[in-house]
């Protein structure tokens, strides 16, 4: 580099300007991103974690839709008062089948990273039609529609394409569901199979009857579907209590 | 309108940033009236009123997009087209490339928000529009680049102005961060509805990348080319510090980039990205007050203008809230305080003070500034610029007072232990305690709505007069020829 170098050459000089602006605001996510793809250890290797049936994932859809993630955050954080309150912290490993991810940024309502099983579904139904008859001071909104609404399931198959091109374990042929079957056991492997989708959905709804209601599927039956599920996936009583804290 | 061509005013295109600067004052009152109705949502939950399109989740976007990139975008459109052609002394390359940056802009606010009420969202916050818009928007950029970049290479001055470094850099990094933070697949072509391509923690990542930077560079280096040009106009004397202003440029530029992954302290995100975020956003102090000291200090020797002059009130306080937020931001990165801060009101109040405080401040000062030279005349009232200032300034106030209590007393609440050990609070109960600090902050908002009203008519009736002494002016020019 020429020692005498004077800004003025960048004053003057448009096309050198453009380039030293993007040299300089391209190194810090160059730095703090790529590595997040290859270094080992940033996803941790824990059993349990598989992609969400396609009932759940209809719910996970209409968790999106309707903006739960701007009140409710999906990330636990390792404290005292967190691990008593919602549990175990998140691992990454939880969320590596979320596009998009939902940790959310705020806390107008409790995280709900580990809230499935922790009520009834008789509970969410009634709370999410209507939160201050099960709890007065709430804030959140009333969502009486869903009940109301038919599931729109025939799209779903477009759905879990998209998912899977984007790197989601659903299978298309025989060979992954082989994969799946090896991975997730038989009847996980079958939920996760394209071809069998809307049956699947069907059968879920039926078995778990989510909104008590069994005339038909309803957008309620997939959100508890997939609030039920939510941090469910690990069984940490398998792990030590240190076994994660190398991974940070 | 041939007698009209002694002026100047075919040699800019001023018809552009006209446009631009009206649609931002429509915009911001459309989003400050939707962040009024939420913020009362949550302190009055009937006002969801059992309705999809309004309830809070799919209504807060609609406030997000309006006000930063309706009413802040549109201002940053309308004064870098102003800046460029008066620092470059020539005419926008391009009066089709410019309208269509306008009319495509507008689209991608209007469509964007009805796109969230009917439930199309991507969930990722500040870029919630989903795949078709995002493409749009990267038509309308690129358009945006190549005709800023055009007019500057067109300049009659060897010097590229330091305002103009400033917007460059800002449709540079949207470029950029747009491109990277909207990657996903659609469904099928026919449908909104699309799955990003990263996932869980590489996706919170890129999100957070791009959701500081946003603020980094949408909503400041942008505004700081703003205030590289008006302050200097507005007081009638030359920038502080030339050489100030290339070392905070570079290092802000440079910086911002680093700090997203502040916003994941504490998650899944490995501690060594959040780490090094951290350490860059105490860095980035220096940067942001060199502007802040560059800004304020351009009025020494002129000190007696806040005093008579609210236009320059206007952005010496939008600098001063700038200096106040840039020193928070920081500190609220450090680690034990963001235990504390993250996923509390703080948080809000902090966004609130950089948006309401300077970015929006800074934009009422440079529109007042450059509106009455569109027209061709004189603000129609300053007894109403002083009510507006005062309105806006007690609405910030209460706004973040507000939000730093509740912030702060549910941080506290959430943590405290009884004398057993056990959680002291359940989470409710810090809903409840809420309460009347999301009143107080309502109450806030409409302050600084009420504000944005008065200067919305202001200007209404300063471009009606504008016109009619034109024409009046023309008239009597007309008759002239007409005897002579």
């Amino acid at each position: 580099m020429n020692l005498n170098f004077k800004h003025e050459w960048v004053e003057t000089n448009i096309g050198l300007m453009v380039v030293l602006t993007m040299l300089a605001i391209s190194i810090g996510g160059l730095v703090e991103i790529a590595p997040l793809f290859f270094i080992d250890n940033t996803i941790e290797k824990v059993d349990g974690v598989r992609p969400y049936t396609p009932l759940e994932q209809r719910g996970r859809d209409i968790y999106q839709r309707e903006g739960c993630y701007l009140c409710h955050s999906q990330m636990i954080r390792p404290f005292r008062d967190e691990k008593l309150r919602y549990g175990h912290y998140s691992l990454a490993a939880e969320s590596q089948y979320d596009h998009p991810f939902q940790w959310g940024s705020k806390r107008t309502g409790p995280d709900l990273a580990r809230v499935g099983g922790k009520y009834s579904n008789e509970w969410h139904v009634q709370h999410l039609t209507a939160p201050r008859s099960m709890v007065p001071e709430s804030v959140m909104p009333n969502y009486p529609w869903l009940s109301k609404t038919p599931l729109d399931i025939s799209d779903i198959t477009d759905r879990m394409k998209a998912l899977r091109e984007v790197g989601v374990p659903y299978s298309l042929t025989d060979a992954e569901y082989k994969a799946n079957v090896a991975k997730f056991g038989e009847t996980v492997a079958k939920q996760l199979h394209i071809p069998n989708a809307q049956q699947s959905i069907v059968e879920q709804a039926n078995f778990g009857n989510y909104d008590g209601d069994r005339s038909g599927i309803s957008e309620m039956d997939a959100l508890v579907a997939y609030l039920q599920v939510l941090g469910t996936m690990v069984d940490f009583n398998k792990y030590k209590d240190d076994t994660f804290v190398n991974d940070r | 309108m041939a007698v009209t061509t002694y002026s100047g005013a075919e040699q800019y295109n001023f018809e552009v940033v006209k446009k631009f600067a009206v649609m931002s004052l429509v915009w911001a009152v459309v989003g400050m009236f939707v962040g009024v109705y939420i913020a009362s949502e949550l302190a009055w939950p009937f006002l969801n009123f059992d309705s999809p399109y309004i309830s809070f989740g799919r209504f807060r976007p609609v406030h997000t997009t309006s006000v930063i990139f309706g009413f802040g975008g549109s201002a940053l459109f309308a004064t870098s087209y102003y800046v460029v052609q008066r620092t470059c002394q020539t005419r926008l390359i391009s009066d089709g490339m410019a309208s269509f940056t306008f009319w495509g802009w507008m689209a991608v606010i209007a469509l964007a928000d009805v796109s969230y009420m009917l439930g199309y969202t991507q969930s990722r916050e500040y870029a919630e529009m989903e795949w078709p818009i995002d493409i749009l928007i990267e038509v309308v950029w690129v358009t945006y680049l190549i005709l800023f970049v055009g007019t500057i290479m067109r300049r009659k001055q060897p010097h590229i102005y330091v305002a103009n470094w400033f917007y460059l850099a800002f449709i540079l990094a949207t470029a950029l961060l747009h491109t990277f933070n909207n990657l996903a697949v659609p469904i099928n072509l026919f449908s909104m509805k699309s799955y990003s391509l990263f996932s869980g923690v590489q996706d919170a990542m890129t999100q957070w990348w791009y959701g500081h930077n946003a603020v980094g560079f949408f909503l400041t280096a942008a505004f700081l080319g703003m205030m590289y040009y008006f302050v200097p106009k507005q007081a009638g004397r030359p920038i502080y510090s030339y050489r100030l202003s290339i070392v905070h440029f570079w290092a802000l530029a440079f910086m911002y980039m680093w700090v997203g992954a502040h916003h994941l302290h504490w998650t899944a995100l490995p501690d060594w990205t959040s780490s090094l975020a951290a350490a860059f956003s105490i860095l980035l102090l220096m940067p942001s007050w060199g502007g802040m000291i560059n800004g304020i200090m351009t009025l020494s020797g002129a000190w007696d203008k806040l005093r008579t002059d609210p236009i320059m009130r206007f952005m010496i306080v939008a600098l001063s809230f700038y200096g106040m937020s840039t020193f928070e931001g920081p500190m609220m990165s450090l680690k034990e305080v963001n235990a504390l801060s993250h996923y509390t009101d703080w948080t809000v109040g902090h966004v609130h003070s950089g948006a309401l405080g300077w970015v929006a401040m800074i934009t009422f000062g440079s529109l007042y500034h450059m509106i009455p030279k569109l027209w061709a005349t004189k603000m129609y009232s300053r007894k109403l610029i002083e009510w507006h200032f005062w309105l806006a300034t007690i609405g910030i106030v209460l706004y973040i007072v507000a939000m730093w209590i509740s912030g702060i007393t549910q941080g506290l609440m959430w943590r405290a232990f009884d004398e057993f050990g056990n959680l002291q609070y359940s989470f409710v109960e810090t809903v409840a305690a809420m309460h009347p600090f999301y009143a107080m902050r309502a109450i806030g908002g409409m302050f600084f709505l009420t504000g944005m009203l008065t200067m919305a008519f202001n200007i209404f009736m300063t471009i009606r007069q504008g016109k009619r002494e034109n024409a009046a002016l023309e008239g009597k020019l007309a008759s002239k020829l007409a005897h002579a």
